[in-house]
């Protein structure tokens, strides 16, 4: 389990481009962090860093817990993209079951969140076939069906209706609960209680 | 099942089930091999001499096509950052995927090599050899491959870019592929030339998981 996540004076460059420098905040157990900002400030490059695919320029991320920052990244955090990782030619059972039991999930528990999430009738389906809102659902369901602590998710609102918006809501809090974190970029606000970390340019 | 298993039947599903599968790699190995004796002529004299070497090349290639998007499919949808974040490490990945192209896609090739080779005037009893080197060669196309590929990652031109890193480095298998066929056929010492294709195959398959690894790690950043 992680217990906490640390920032520490973080700066992060995209090729000559300087995204932000001096970048402190930190998340605990049990707590969410929106990360916010204009359109490039580098909101989706700051979850890939702290996911360790990008190494920031300067400053550190570190996690309190686990043993080391890569046993953090490869046991204990999902990274839900903007991109969902499903391919469109195979059904979302077959996706499903491969995303979930990839990430240390069992069978029952990737058909369990599948149901959680309302996808029990869409499983049988190709996942070309499924709405925007149906795909992010679905590559939602990995990280409800294999439990880690903390959560980066990049605009995890943006293809989801309503009720998708409010059962989001219902499953980051329970995560919350359960001990866990999320740091979340978003434009829109979360749809739980959650700290704001505003990257400005 | 571990994980490297699951993501091994995933590869396998993708490979199989992508456009056609391995029935396209054998599809083009039959239609490329067509054009020898359209080009060269029918006279079997000339077809025998080269038919071992051209069956090579064109398995060389055949092999190419199967491996332009062994990543990138999984780069452009997102996938591979989840298999870069996975418990198992990315170099086994890279490993586990040009495994499942090899068995997919290598076997049936490495199949129909022998009826090839023979079909351009190979003598039948060289069939097991010929099956033997394009098993071998396969796996070693698999991973010297798989290394362009990943190379090739977050380029425009990728499958090209893919075709240009990699046909320097099939070269090694090749000839000792080729030479072990000749040399058998011709009655001479034909062990050696397979020892040294298995030597290359393994080294590659030991070795460029690293290179991938490095490669998709790279195109991720």
């Amino acid at each position: 389990m992680i217990a906490a996540v640390r920032l520490r004076d973080l700066g992060l460059e995209r090729g000559a481009r300087v995204l932000f420098t001096g970048l402190s905040a930190q998340v605990a157990a049990g707590e969410a962090l929106a990360v916010t900002g204009a359109n490039g400030a580098g909101k989706t490059s700051l979850l890939r860093a702290v996911a360790g695919l990008l190494r920031p320029s300067q400053g550190e991320i570190l996690f309190e817990g686990p043993a080391d920052a890569s046993e953090a990244r490869h046991a204990h955090l999902h990274l839900l993209g903007h991109q969902d990782g499903l391919k469109g030619a195979r059904t979302a059972c077959e996706e499903l079951l491969f995303q979930a039991r990839w990430s240390g999930a069992g069978v029952d528990g990737a058909l369990a969140a599948a149901e959680r999430l309302g996808l029990t009738r869409q499983l049988s389906l190709e996942v070309r076939r499924l709405s925007a809102g149906q795909k992010r659902r679905l590559a939602l369901a990995r990280l409800v069906a294999s439990p880690r602590a903390l959560w980066l998710l990049d605009e995890p609102l943006a293809p989801l209706d309503a009720p998708g918006r409010a059962l989001m809501g219902e499953v980051m809090a329970e995560h919350l609960a359960a001990g866990g974190l999320i740091m979340a970029a978003v434009h829109d606000p979360l749809p739980i209680a959650a700290r704001v970390l505003e990257i400005a340019a | 099942m571990s994980a490297l298993g699951v993501l091994f039947r995933r590869e396998v599903s993708l490979a199989w089930g992508n456009g056609g599968g391995p029935l396209l790699a054998v599809g083009f190995l039959a239609a490329a091999l067509t054009l020898f004796p359209l080009a060269l002529g029918p006279a079997p004299g000339p077809l025998a001499a080269v038919a071992a070497g051209v069956a090579w090349v064109v398995l060389a290639l055949a092999t190419l096509l199967t491996l332009e998007r062994l990543f990138e499919r999984d780069f452009e949808d997102g996938a591979l950052d989840l298999l870069a974040l996975g418990a198992p490490p990315l170099e086994a990945v890279c490993a586990v995927k040009c495994l499942a192209s090899w068995l997919v896609n290598g076997a049936p090739l490495a199949l129909a090599a022998p009826l090839a080779a023979i079909a351009l005037g190979e003598p039948a009893r060289a069939a097991p050899l010929i099956f033997a080197t394009a098993l071998l060669g396969g796996l070693a196309f698999a991973f010297v491959g798989g290394a362009g590929a990943a190379l090739a990652l977050a380029s425009r031109r990728g499958g090209l870019l893919t075709a240009v890193i990699v046909l320097p480095l099939i070269i090694p298998p090749v000839i000792f592929g080729g030479a072990a066929i000749a040399a058998y056929t011709g009655g001479l010492e034909w062990r050696t030339g397979l020892a040294l294709l298995a030597a290359y195959a393994l080294a590659a398959a030991a070795l460029t998981p690293f290179a991938m690894a490095a490669a998709c790690r790279n195109a991720l950043g």
